[in-house]
């Protein structure tokens, strides 16, 4: 309240300060009249009297200012006073002005956007009620996520740490609510959900455990606002309609309010179903299967009055009863606790890394761009330093003159800073509206909040006494008598002289911060350029992905071998297609599955015994040919690989490596699955990448899919023709076989959108802090090349007059500058080398050690030197002496 | 500037207001000449310096000002002394006298007597 009532007291002065001012006044005024007085008595006619009274008194503007300060100085009305003043001297030097907001304008708004995304992605929870004790259960030492439906059973109903544990499931259906059938990306969700969550309906009701009594007793839908408004055109008659969710009527129980989006970040589901429907919404259900963890994620709130420590410590109680009772499935049930905004460990650390990362090089663009203007700055009161000394002479108080500096530092740190958050909002205006991906519901939610707009704020006013405070100790050194005494010239030897001055030493660490960045960026595109060619595995040039769900267009059983089977012969018939084939879910497509593997001598098949933990891929004959995998040894898949012949598999050369010793040895040798198959190993191909490029190798396995059969189907159509016209083609052959049968048609680059994202966006964001970096750096080195040239023109004048040379006059003129450059660069590249580590967190292949980064980096300095030299050179180079001369 | 006049130094001024007002209510006019006169003319105040003077001791509680008609028929803004400007007087008096006093004794110092 303290700072109410004073802010009362000053605002009540301010109104008062009039008043006060009036009386001030006439009480002067008396004063000189009672002189007049005096001398008028003494023989003077009276308006002689007056006006020699009036220059006895002195500076009456200059007292009246003495009282106010006497009186403990108004702060609003000399702060009005000092912002009036202070934005006439703004608007003499329009350019500068310019030049100054914009720089802060860029720097406060990449700091803004940075700032913003690290607010929306780490800082803020879940829009969800108490977020701040919903923790997500990662399981052993590899942070796993997944669960299988009875363990979730024991955990929710054995532990004593959490308010209801509740799970989630990511799932793609076919929709059909009467018009065309679409695919719809949801959730199938606990029972208790939503009450778990303590998440209110937006319109008609949630479904509740109590809904549930076993397998497909609960066909109800639950949509989402975004889902209803656009495909319900927020008809509030939805509720109660029937649905068909691939093919099975659904019941629509109510709609989310808008502000709720799951519980996974990026992730905006179309609905929610209860799980206890798995069967019929991803064709089979696992839910009786304890080895089988298909639940992406468990959740829930920590119960006040217990810590963290303690709900683990009760999980891992639950979960030691589990590894007693179920040794086969359990094995390693120890627990940890994460947010499960990011998919807990999965995204968290690598989105948290970036983020530091990108908030420091964002921090440095800041301090580059403060270095900038404070060397502008001090420019400018060199420049002014006769207006300085004026002032002074004067008798106004250097406090004055330094609240004058420093509120132009305010003022355009406060215009720049404003100018920077506008821009941000709009980028992340587009940021919300951008889905990377079409075909999945992924969003990058990162509206800027109040807290955003603070920082911002807090940013531009700290830049502005940063750069503010550069040319203060240049003004109390200012002499006033030297100052007018020595003219122009005067200055010009004062500032040429050889010592290192601290707007050389600015434009140092400018420059090197702008190296960083540009080494930064360099090596991030080098290695986004690498990872485009690395090796994954499979060629992803000339292959198109086909993905089709059979069991959202109703297949199931033996049809749907089959229709794989039709649909393979079916496209390798259209003109051009050299080989084709399938695989269930498509390497670095986001959704490979695994499960243990036994050496064949195991017999006890409990998950502890695992020999390894395998990426399972389920195959037709011909699909390594059609992707570009090659095969070491042995043999590929066959049609004659089925049901009726002996369990084969085709291994990638790790796992021959780690379980067999060789590729050699693992020819002909036998593995057990987790259901006690002995599977036969006919073939090995090379290793791939699986989940993401920065993986280490992992240990594969392919099925034929006659043998383990898939309802997941990704053809890949391997053709020189063009992409577009072979889409076409593709889809009218599908057409023919089963016109209601979803199918979404890319190239396999194309598809590999998701596995390069990351090094995507690191690219693009690296890139953007470069360039800025660049453009910082030319007009740090414009400003001060074009300086020392103006500063020097008299000098270069008489020099090219006693026939100096081009090439003396621009050494003499841009020497500087450049070997400031020079050793800036230096250092940037130096630091950046070191920096660039990090990188390699986020960007495969980043590796900064690179000869073609560290070219780079010193040609792109050397250009922007000479970019930001040119035209003080030109400038320099057309010095005419004799009217230089003439001039003074 | 005439050569014969003494510059006041540093914070003398305040002293000097208040031992001009400590004879009898003044304007600010009349303080400066009162202090003229009782300084024989010796001491040079600028006229306006006077004023941020006045108003801080006002603030300080040490005078009280109040509007009225001077001698010459205007209206003035006479200054008075308060109780604790009274105190302040006898207590800035003596610190003065004890320093004027050790300086003139220091300055009267012959080289042999030390």
């Amino acid at each position: 309240m303290r700072f109410f009532d004073w802010l009362r007291f000053r605002i009540a002065a301010l109104f008062r300060g009039s008043q006060i001012d009036a009386e001030m006044e006439e009480e002067l005024g008396s004063h000189i009249e009672h002189r007049a007085d005096d001398l008028e008595r003494s023989g003077m006619d009276r308006a002689e009297a007056e006006r020699r009274a009036r220059i006895e008194f002195g500076g009456r503007g200059k007292y009246k200012e003495e009282i106010h300060r006497a009186l403990g100085g108004n702060l609003i009305v000399t702060f009005l006073q000092d912002v009036r003043f202070s934005i006439r001297v703004l608007r003499k030097s329009p350019g500068f002005t310019a030049a100054a907001v914009l720089t802060l304008a860029l720097a406060i708004g990449a700091n803004a956007v940075v700032f913003a995304v690290l607010n929306a992605l780490i800082l803020r929870p879940l829009n969800v009620p108490n977020a701040q004790s919903l923790y997500t259960i990662e399981r052993g030492a590899e942070k796993e996520q997944s669960t299988s439906y009875p363990d979730y059973l024991d955990l929710r109903d054995r532990n004593r740490g959490f308010d209801g544990l509740m799970a989630y499931i990511l799932t793609q259906v076919g929709l059909d609510t009467g018009k065309n059938p679409t695919q719809a990306w949801g959730y199938e969700v606990t029972g208790n959900y939503f009450d778990a969550l303590g998440i209110q309906p937006y319109l008609g009701r949630f479904f509740h455990d109590a809904d549930e009594h076993g397998s497909n007793s609960a066909p109800y839908l639950v949509l989402s606002y975004a889902y209803w408004h656009a495909h319900f055109q927020d008809d509030r008659g939805v509720v109660g309609r029937q649905v068909l969710v691939n093919k099975h009527p659904f019941t629509i129980l109510g709609v989310a309010p808008p502000e709720f989006n799951g519980t996974l970040l990026f992730f905006y589901p179309g609905f929610w179903t209860p799980m206890v429907q798995q069967e019929q919404v991803q064709g089979l259900s696992v839910l009786n299967n304890r080895g089988q963890r298909d639940i992406y994620m468990v959740l829930g709130h920590v119960k006040a009055g217990v810590t963290p420590a303690q709900a683990i410590a009760d999980l891992n109680s639950v979960g030691a009863y589990l590894e007693r009772n179920y040794p086969k499935d359990d094995a390693n049930m120890t627990y940890s606790l994460a947010r499960p905004s990011l998919a807990g460990d999965l995204l968290g650390p690598g989105v948290k890394g970036f983020m530091t990362g990108m908030t420091l090089l964002a921090g440095l663009i800041l301090l580059a761009a403060c270095a900038n203007l404070g060397s502008l700055f001090a420019a400018r009161a060199a420049d002014r330093s006769r207006e300085v000394a004026l002032r002074l002479a004067l008798g106004s108080s250097r406090k004055r003159i330094l609240r004058g500096v420093f509120t132009e530092a305010i003022l355009i740190s406060i215009a720049g800073g404003a100018l920077g958050l506008l821009g941000s909002i709009a980028l992340l205006g587009e940021l919300s509206r951008w889905q990377p991906f079409p075909e999945y519901p992924m969003h990058v939610p990162v509206q800027p909040d109040a807290r955003v707009y603070l920082v911002a704020l807090l940013l531009a006013l700290v830049s502005g006494f940063l750069f503010g405070a550069v040319p203060v100790g240049q003004i109390l050194r200012t002499n006033p008598y030297e100052v007018v005494k020595a003219g122009t010239l005067g200055i010009i030897a004062g500032n040429s002289g050889r010592r290192i001055t601290l707007k050389d030493v600015l434009l140092v660490v400018q420059i090197a911060i702008c190296a960083v960045l540009v080494t930064s960026s360099l090596v991030a595109v080098r290695g986004l350029a690498r990872s485009l060619h690395s090796n994954f595995g499979f060629e992803p040039r000339n292959a198109m992905l086909v993905d089709t769900t059979l069991g959202s267009a109703g297949y199931s059983g033996d049809r749907v071998p089959a229709m794989q089977r039709r649909m393979i012969d079916a496209v390798g018939t259209i003109p051009g297609v050299k080989p084709v084939g399938f695989i269930g879910q498509i390497p670095l497509g986001g959704g490979s599955a695994t499960e243990d593997v036994f050496t064949d001598q195991t017999a006890d098949l409990r998950t502890s015994n695992a020999a390894a933990n395998v990426v399972v891929y389920k195959i037709s004959p011909e699909y390594f040919h059609a992707a570009g995998t090659s095969l070491l040894q042995g043999r590929d898949l066959t049609w004659q690989d089925d049901k009726s012949a002996p369990r084969v598999a085709v291994i990638n050369k790790e796992f021959a490596r780690r379980i067999f010793g060789s590729a050699a040895k693992a020819m002909g040798g036998y593995f057990k699955r987790e259901d006690g198959t002995r599977v036969q190993v006919v073939g090995v191909v090379e290793d791939g990448k699986y989940f993401q490029l920065t993986e280490d190798q992992r240990v594969a396995v392919f099925f034929p899919f006659l043998q383990s059969p898939t309802g997941l189907t990704c053809l890949v159509v391997r053709s020189e023709r063009d992409p577009q016209q072979l889409a076409g083609a593709i889809r009218s052959t599908l057409r023919n076989l089963d016109d209601s049968l979803p199918v979404n048609i890319q190239t396999w680059t194309e598809g590999l959108g998701i596995a390069l994202f990351p090094s995507h966006v690191a690219t693009v964001a690296l890139g953007v802090l470069g360039l800025m970096g660049a453009m910082l750096s030319i007009t740090g080195i414009f400003g001060l090349a074009a300086y020392s040239v103006s500063k020097r023109l008299r000098e270069l004048g008489i020099r090219m007059a006693l026939g100096a040379q081009r090439k003396e006059v621009l050494l003499a003129a841009l020497g500087r500058p450049l070997k400031l450059l020079a050793i800036g660069s230096a250092a940037g590249l130096l630091l950046g080398v070191l920096a660039a580590r990090v990188l390699a967190f986020i960007v495969y292949e980043a590796s900064p050690r690179d000869p073609l980064v560290l070219l780079g980096v010193v040609l792109a300095m050397s250009l922007l030197g000479f970019v930001a030299t040119w035209i003080p050179a030109q400038r320099a180079l057309a010095v005419d002496p004799l009217i230089l001369l003439r001039e003074e | 500037m005439a050569m014969d006049h003494a510059q006041i130094l540093p914070g003398t001024l305040d002293l000097l207001i208040l031992r001009a007002v400590s004879l009898g209510p003044l304007h600010g006019y009349g303080i400066l000449l009162r202090i003229g006169q009782i300084s024989g003319n010796a001491l040079l105040i600028e006229q306006g310096a006077l004023y941020p003077g006045l108003f801080r001791l006002v603030r300080q509680g040490l005078l009280k000002a109040n509007w009225g008609t001077s001698e010459n028929n205007r209206r003035a803004k006479f200054y008075a002394l308060t109780a604790a400007g009274r105190k302040r007087l006898r207590e800035e008096t003596d610190s003065w006298n004890r320093l004027a006093a050790a300086v003139a004794s220091a300055l009267a110092q012959q080289p042999e007597e030390i």
